[in-house]
């Protein structure tokens, strides 16, 4: 015999997270800071000048897209372990705030570039994987914006964003292997300790700055959910 | 809610009610948000494996593949099922919903009709333990709707248990015992017998 | 798992306008590369290995949605979804079809770029066959798995494409590379480091999709 004792209503019950504006201020400042210590303290590079600092950021930018994927992988496979919406979209904030610092990251490589190269785009290993990093993102986005329903978004993003993931070292292996097997690579110099602790602190701010956003939009995606399940109850009548 | 064993329940409801949202919830389609559903022991969350060993679903879709034959779509259906695929008891299915004349014509070239009977001939060859059936007399003349009835009545014999989906209360009346309404997908009322005009509600903009 | 292969290649071998279309497309594609590199049959000979590839990419990427159309026609996913069995079965069996689709489909390109491209495939015959399996396992493998979702939405035809190619670099970078060393007489080994790739791209992503396809087939 068959037993039934299906609940009623299906909306997201996704707890809203509260503001957190201090967390956006100390992030700010924490980057700025950082900032405006690595590049006063660090003489000019002998080679490249003063475009070297421009490492400052692109490197930090660089780290944080990697760690935005990460929590991406890691969002997807809980969702897909407990089903609950806020992992969901968790994913989904992460991959946009992801997106956007990859983005960050291939302009700043290709503004430094442009001096030191000659060119505005080489085939370096480097950028031209991160470009492709870029790529699986928007593919991922590009699906959670055709998909209308909700569930179905969340599961197919899952997957996808998870599939994704583990992409993301094997594509970095085969263009540096592609790169590297007759020629020599060419990367930026990086000599001096002080360059490196320069480095070392925006990364660690950068990661600030990358967990408020993060933080920031989920909040947003969180109170955009509410909304639309609270139209869609109006509309069947209202929760009996 | 519960269905016994060798009884066949009618669900009844508006538009919109949720009657095939939950149907399709009982066939592990769609998850459910909440709540959970046994089918002869099997959790549909914790088993769909084992729910769906036991059960049939004729909902909308025909599922006809257009480009093979009927007699093809059967043997892909039973290969599926893990039916014996003899050729002898396709063409027995067949005969039982009047399609063996067109054994071997192509889906596309089927009415609706014709492959909506192509869906009930599935279930022939398959006897399952629970039967869903959403608006199964729609496109069907009245040998087709004597066909769907005298599936449901071989599994109240057999001991299954079946839940159908209709606004038709007369082409259903002599198949179902119990009928239950639900709206807002929330039950609201079950009577034994089977469904009456009263559990309808009106047309708007008659009488 | 044997028998949506089936089913699938009944239907194929029914209608074999799609194959044919798809052949036709392959050559036309292999024909535009032509005319954009240039009559130099030194250039065209070493880009022979990516023309080949890229081909097999953008013709390929046809086969996969319409793997799905039939079942999306008639609402027959539903009904699939309701037998018993796994659902990586159906994975396995629509990856077998579509396997055997596009390999066919190689066959007729592969002696075409021998051809148009003067692709001295005869340095080293079986070993570039090889290659060639290894690259559409990994691709038929991602393509089964992606248009299961973008077979179901709006855009399909774009969606795919964006969502398939940027995973198949590595298998795209791999197979290249492979070919092209072998074909001129792979002095360094190169290929057996790409062909490692392969294998292991092929493994890690048939083992991801067939334990991810569940999510994704249903609902």
């Amino acid at each position: 015999m068959t037993d039934m004792n299906l609940g009623q209503g299906a909306g997201a019950d996704v707890a809203i997270p509260p503001k957190r504006a201090w967390l956006g201020l100390v992030s700010l400042l924490a980057i700025a800071g950082t900032q405006w210590w690595a590049v006063s303290n660090s003489a000019p590079d002998r080679d490249m000048g003063n475009l070297q600092k421009i490492m400052y950021v692109h490197v930090p930018a660089a780290w944080t897209a990697f760690i935005a994927f990460f929590i991406v992988l890691v969002a997807s496979a809980m969702y897909l372990w407990k089903r609950e919406e806020k992992f969901d979209l968790v994913a989904a904030s992460a991959a946009e705030v992801g997106a956007v610092l990859t983005a960050l990251t291939l302009a700043l490589g290709s503004i430094w570039g442009r001096p030191t190269w000659g060119t505005w785009w080489t085939w370096d290993a480097r950028l031209t994987s991160t470009a492709i990093l870029l790529l699986i993102y928007i593919g991922y986005l590009a699906l959670r914006a055709a998909t209308d329903d909700a569930e179905r978004r969340a599961r197919w993003s899952a997957a996808v964003g998870i599939l994704g993931a583990i992409n993301v070292p094997i594509v970095y292996m085969s263009v540096r292997w592609w790169r590297t097997l007759h020629q020599v690579q060419s990367s930026p110099s990086t000599i001096s300790s002080t360059y490196v602790d320069g480095l070392r602190l925006n990364a660690l701010s950068m990661t600030l700055v990358l967990v408020w956003l993060i933080l920031a939009r989920y909040r947003a995606a969180c109170l955009q959910r509410a909304a639309e399940t609270a139209s869609e109850n109006a509309a069947l009548g209202g929760r009996v | 809610m519960r269905v016994e064993a060798g009884e066949v329940i009618a669900l009844v409801g508006r538009n919109g009610s949720g009657k095939s949202t939950l149907m399709r919830a009982i066939s592990t389609a769609l998850r459910p948000t909440r709540g959970t559903a046994t089918v002869y022991g099997n959790d549909i969350r914790t088993d769909p494996g084992g729910v769906r060993e036991l059960t049939a679903m004729i909902g909308h879709a025909t599922g006809v593949y257009e480009d093979l034959t009927v007699t093809e779509n059967l043997h892909f259906a039973c290969r599926m099922a893990g039916e014996s695929t003899d050729p002898k008891r396709l063409l027995e299915a067949l005969e039982r919903v009047g399609l063996a004349h067109e054994a071997n014509e192509r889906g596309r070239n089927l009415s609706a009709g014709q492959q909506r009977r192509i869906a009930l001939a599935r279930v022939f060859l398959r006897p399952v333990r629970l039967l869903l059936l959403d608006e199964p007399y729609t496109s069907f003349d009245d040998e087709g709707v004597a066909r769907v009835n005298e599936a449901l009545a071989d599994l109240r014999r057999r001991g299954g248990a079946g839940i159908v989906i209709t606004h038709d209360f007369e082409r259903v009346r002599t198949a179902v015992d119990r009928t239950v309404r639900i709206d807002n997908g929330v039950l609201i009322d079950a009577h034994a017998g089977p469904p009456m005009k009263q559990d309808f509600p009106k047309k708007v903009g008659h009488g | 798992m044997g028998a949506v292969a089936w089913k699938d290649l009944a239907v194929e071998r029914r209608t074999k306008a799609n194959f044919n279309a798809v052949v036709f497309f392959a050559a036309l594609t292999m024909l535009l590369f032509g005319f954009a590199l240039g009559a130099d049959t030194e250039a065209l000979k070493a880009a022979s290995g990516g023309v080949l590839w890229l081909t097999v990419l953008f013709s390929g990427v046809l086969v996969f949605n319409r793997s799905y159309q039939t079942e999306l026609e008639t609402g027959a996913l539903e009904v699939l979804l309701m037998y018993p069995g796994e659902r990586w079965s159906i994975f396995a069996g629509k990856f077998l079809a579509n396997l055997a689709f596009v390999l066919l489909v190689e066959a007729v390109i592969l002696p075409l770029a021998v051809v148009l491209y003067h692709m001295p495939l005869l340095n080293a015959p079986w070993s570039v066959l090889m290659i060639m399996l290894l690259g559409t396992i990994g691709f038929v493998t991602l393509g089964t798995f992606y248009a299961a979702m973008a077979s179901r939405v709006r855009s399909r035809e774009v969606l795919l494409p964006l969502l398939l190619f940027p995973m198949l670099v590595p298998v795209l970078i791999a197979a290249v590379q492979a070919t092209s060393a072998l074909l001129n007489g792979d002095a360094m080994g190169d290929s057996r480091t790409w062909v490692r790739l392969l294998v292991v791209f092929d493994l890690i992503f048939f083992v991801a999709a067939l334990l991810a396809f569940e999510h994704v087939i249903e609902g």
